[in-house]
């Protein structure tokens, strides 16, 4: 979708693959078949061979359902993770090979948001010491006057009273937690910021309040944001680009206008199907056949086969790649590619 | 004659330096075959109201005072014995989380001709005939096969149709279902509720869905109540609640939904947060974060006054009716 | 349940941790209470001992054989001067006793402060390092364990001893001892370190650190230790009563602290001798403050583990 643009993406994700063994040691691979002992290890496929990019001032959604690897994808970005293949390029430079080092720099640009506003600030530290110490770590040579201005300086901006900066983190609400976490990630000044789930753990109420925050800060300091979500309601508000995912693969990448008013891939569909709407009394609810499948061992073809009311033959065996759509969007579906679909939908 | 009615509820916590109350006189009935959501966010009361219904409040918990009556019968004066049968024969729960409910040691089979046989006078083999019939009655495919399967060999969305199953098992007039799919996938949890809406109907089972999720409550029930620090702030029709709220609560509720604003502009935030029950605010627990709040508010609990189809608890209501967030709602 | 009010005055550091829930299962706990009681009672005692004994049982000049086996005053025959009576070489008990004590009690927090640096470092190590390093450590360390503490007390102290002569063993016996009891304990609170460890490892402000880009030894000492400590509170009292044990066993099979300076094991030991001949009180008396202590200190330990998570304890 990029070689139309010349523009080189900020955030580039090539050919990405994660993998995470189940078996550990000599003695969990060996498995007794057929009369014979042989190794073998099992893997969770979490992440397969996912290309996308983000271009800057852009909010990249990633939407799917638990187990889809949407997390993975935001923790191999962020550097928790060491993918098993594939590149991540930031501002074009290869970042996911780096030494501890090399990264330094990049992690003052790219910062992450946790799902758990709960568990993402130390219990034992207070407010002035968690916010203190990333601007300490990033810029040894600050006095301490800078360094309180600073911080000063963000909790204004994320709508936390300067005076609480005493306090442990227990004595605040969920919402001003995540508030204070999304001001820690912004002492450093972050350029890009990977949000994994950021609202789901908290009400209705603060849940628009912390997205607003969002808002905010991406427009007054020009951030890129990677926007983890399950909430598709969140990605239509938010997001400028979504990329959904299924059991680790990209089933289709599009403007969040375009997915919502003209999703193609079937998994696409039935998910926007299912969101609880407000106002009309029928849901049209597009029933998925069984559950997801689990990423142990996955099937040859296409991962969403089992649950497509439209698979056929080529489904099973060959894995579709995302191909681009006149309207700018790329799908991995051999129905759409095919034109199965609206065919089978009319007749 | 109403299934459920429930007058003045309160119930309290005794903590360690005070006692707190978590519901302040709770009054709303519920007719047979009924489908009642109630609503708010964490801290509201919901859940607590949800397990005071079938008297299941353990300490510091505790019902201070007011009337619980099912079927002509209060609950909370009801004897241990009286309770047993009432829980699971005649109310059944469902909770959020499949796992917590399911006993992991036992098949689902075991689980299911127990408890089939705790309440009634049957053999073991009428009974696994019953716990087959309710299997498939949730659409669970091969039941006597998943009679034999322990909890953590099924999938999420399948331990949850068993608890509904479970649930059905004794033909209850009631089901409280407290948040049933906020652990589930969104696909599942359309599922699921198509299913749970599907049995209610058919069989005339009342449901209690406790829920933060509006959307949900708009699809699957007729009559809704908003709760906000422990009292009911409004109830009526669940139509007339999503078109058309009175309370600026349930209408800042509505409002802050992503669907409710223009991609890419600031959603309408309610200012402020729920408050913890120690620290309640006097008058209107809503004033502080009410841009219609007045004196009268800040100092005079709102009496509830029936305003068209709905009872709403706020002094401003008609002063409200002008107001253009409000036409937004509507619109 | 969420808060809005934040009362913005602060209460004192001292006023928190009363009303904390830590200081309202203390007040609400009358065992705890009378443990801390006792056991500060004992540790005050024994630490001001220079000032509260009447003699100085570590000076030849004040020990007079011939006041040797007199009774505690309550018994006929006893001298008024010597409150609990005399020891088999005419010292006072009471101070004796005080100062084994204080012997005692700093063998035991010594060689527990050991085991914990020990412990504390090898398993923050072996849990945030994990892979082979962490399986080369948790392996010394089952190695340690299947090992009894005293049994490996007796062959290193019965070595040193033989090595050294008596002369030099027994002028160093409080280093050795702290050594031996603090090298041989250390996979008790490794074991526990790590298993904390792994538990915090995966929590969100880990991840948020090293997004942060701080460095490992940062994320251990400053995020993940702080947040470790409540079972290491747990175990350091119970390996200090563990510790006291330890050396009074050690003491009383004469490898530990030599009868001129006697902690409460050699105390126990040299009376033991005499028990039979009528002076009881040598052994008992010695015997009921090393009881006691001990008891206090694991009631308190107890109390301290039903607060702070009981599970991470078993981890």
């Amino acid at each position: 979708m990029t070689d139309a643009k010349t523009e080189t993406p900020l955030l580039d994700i090539r050919n990405l693959e994660k993998r995470f063994d189940l078996d550990h040691g000599l003695l969990e691979t060996l498995k007794f078949r057929k009369g014979k002992f042989v190794r073998e290890t099992r893997s969770v496929h979490a992440v397969n061979n996912i290309s996308l990019q983000a271009r800057k001032g852009e909010a990249l959604c990633v939407v799917g359902e638990s187990g889809c690897g949407k997390s993975t994808v935001a923790r191999l970005v962020a550097g928790l993770l060491t993918p098993t293949a594939g590149e991540i390029h930031y501002d074009g430079q290869r970042i996911d090979n780096l030494s501890r080092a090399g990264i330094q720099p990049l992690r003052k640009k790219i910062q992450m948001i946790f799902q758990n506003p709960y568990a993402s600030l130390n219990p034992r530290m207070t407010i002035r010491q968690a916010l203190e110490e990333p601007v300490r770590h990033h810029n040894p040579n600050a006095s301490a006057a800078e360094v309180r201005d600073k911080v000063t300086e963000v909790m204004l901006s994320v709508g936390v009273d300067p005076s609480w900066a005493k306090r442990y983190p227990h004595e605040f609400s969920g919402g001003q937690r995540q508030r204070i976490a999304i001001a820690r990630a912004l002492t450093v000044n972050p350029e890009f910021i990977i949000a994994d789930e950021p609202i789901s753990a908290l009400d209705v109420s603060i849940q628009a309040q912390v997205l607003n925050l969002m808002l905010e800060a991406k427009e007054s300091r020009g951030l890129t944001y990677l926007f983890i979500t399950h909430d598709l309601s969140v990605v239509e508000h938010f997001g400028t680009r979504v990329a959904v995912l299924y059991l680790g693969s990209v089933c289709e990448v599009a403007d969040t206008a375009t997915l919502f008013s003209n999703p193609k891939h079937p998994y696409t569909r039935a998910l926007l199907s299912a969101v609880p709407q407000l106002k009309d009394d029928r849901p049209n609810h597009i029933r998925l056949k069984g559950e997801i499948p689990t990423p142990i061992n996955l099937p040859k073809g296409c991962p969403f086969q089992s649950r497509c009311a439209f698979a056929g033959a080529r489904c099973k065996s060959e894995k579709p790649n995302a191909i681009h759509q006149p309207d700018g969007s790329m799908v991995a579906c051999h129905a759409v590619e095919e034109n199965r679909l609206d065919e089978m939908a009319a007749g | 004659m109403s299934l459920l009615s429930v007058r003045d509820l309160t119930v309290k916590f005794a903590m360690r330096d005070q006692t707190v109350t978590a519901l302040n006189g709770i009054s709303f009935d519920l007719a047979k075959g009924e489908r009642l959501g109630i609503v708010g966010e964490s801290g509201a009361g919901k859940s607590i109201t949800g397990f005071s219904l079938m008297n299941l409040l353990s300490r510091p918990g505790y019902i201070d005072s007011g009337k619980i009556e099912f079927e002509g019968e209060d609950v909370v004066k009801m004897s241990d014995k009286r309770l047993r049968d009432l829980r699971g024969n005649r109310m059944a729960m469902i909770f959020q989380d499949p796992m917590v409910t399911l006993n992991p040691v036992l098949t689902i089979g075991q689980q299911m001709i127990e408890t089939l046989m705790a309440h009634r006078k049957l053999s073991r083999e009428e009974a696994r005939q019953i716990a087959i019939v309710k299997l498939r009655e949730v659409y669970i495919p091969s039941p006597e096969e998943r009679l034999e399967q322990y909890p953590h060999e099924l999938s999420g969305g399948m331990r949850q149709r068993i608890i509904i199953a479970i649930a059905l098992l004794l033909d209850p007039q009631l089901i409280i279902a407290d948040e049933p799919t906020t652990a589930l996938d969104v696909t599942i949890q359309a599922d699921i509720m198509e299913l749970l809406l599907e049995l209610c109907q058919s069989n005339q089972v009342g449901l209690i869905l406790i829920t933060h999720d509006l959307g949900v409550v708009s699809q699957m029930t007729e009559r809704t109540l908003v709760m906000y620090a422990g009292r009911i702030i409004e109830q009526g029709r669940t139509r007339e609640i999503i078109n058309d709220p009175q309370h600026p609560y349930t209408q800042g509720l509505i409002n802050a939904l992503p669907q409710q604003t223009v991609p890419g502009q600031r959603l309408k935030q309610i200012p402020g947060n729920m408050p913890g029950l120690a620290s309640i605010p006097t008058g209107c627990a809503f004033h502080p974060r009410c841009k219609y709040a007045t004196d009268l508010c800040r100092s005079q609990i709102p009496e509830v006054v029936q305003y068209g189809d709905l009872k709403v608890a706020c002094h401003e209501v008609q002063r409200l009716q002008a107001d253009e967030d409000r036409q937004e709602v509507r619109a | 349940m969420s808060e809005t009010v934040i009362p913005n005055d602060r209460p004192s550091r001292w006023s928190r941790m009363w009303n904390s829930n830590m200081g309202y299962s203390f007040r609400r706990n009358p065992v705890a209470v009378v443990s801390m009681i006792v056991f500060l009672m004992i540790a005050f005692a024994a630490f001001l001992a220079p000032v509260i004994a009447p003699y100085d049982p570590y000076d030849p000049a004040n020990i007079d054989i011939m006041n040797s086996e007199y009774p505690p005053i309550w018994v006929d025959g006893a001298l008024p001067e010597f409150m609990l009576g005399t020891d088999d070489q005419g010292r006072d008990l009471w101070s004796t006793i005080l100062y084994g004590t204080r012997l005692s009690l700093l063998i035991g927090i010594c060689a527990v402060a050991l085991q914990a640096f020990l412990g504390i470092s090898i398993g923050l190590i072996a849990g945030y390092v994990g892979g082979r390093l962490d399986s080369l450590l948790m392996r010394l360390a089952d190695i340690q364990l299947s090992f009894s503490t005293l049994m490996v007390a007796i062959i290193f102290l019965a070595v040193t001893q033989a090595m050294f002569g008596s002369d030099t063993f027994n002028r160093y016996a409080v280093v050795f001892l702290i050594a031996v009891i603090g090298v041989a304990e250390w996979p008790q609170y490794a074991r526990t370190v790590r298993a904390t460890v792994l538990a915090e490892k995966k929590k969100e402000y880990v991840d948020s650190a090293r997004v942060l880009g701080f460095g490992p030894l940062r994320i251990m000492v400053r995020h993940i230790l702080p947040n470790s400590l409540s079972p290491i509170f747990v175990i350091s009292t119970v390996q200090v009563a563990n510790a006291i044990i330890s050396e009074a066993s050690l003491s009383f099979l004469g490898l530990g602290m030599p009868p001129s300076q006697p902690s409460l094991g050699s105390l126990i030991s040299s009376g033991f001798d005499y028990i039979f001949s009528g002076s009881w009180w040598i052994t008992a008396i010695p015997g009921v403050v090393l009881v006691v202590l001990v008891l206090v200190i694991n009631l308190l330990g107890d109390w301290m583990r039903d607060v702070l998570n009981p599970k991470l304890y078993k981890g």
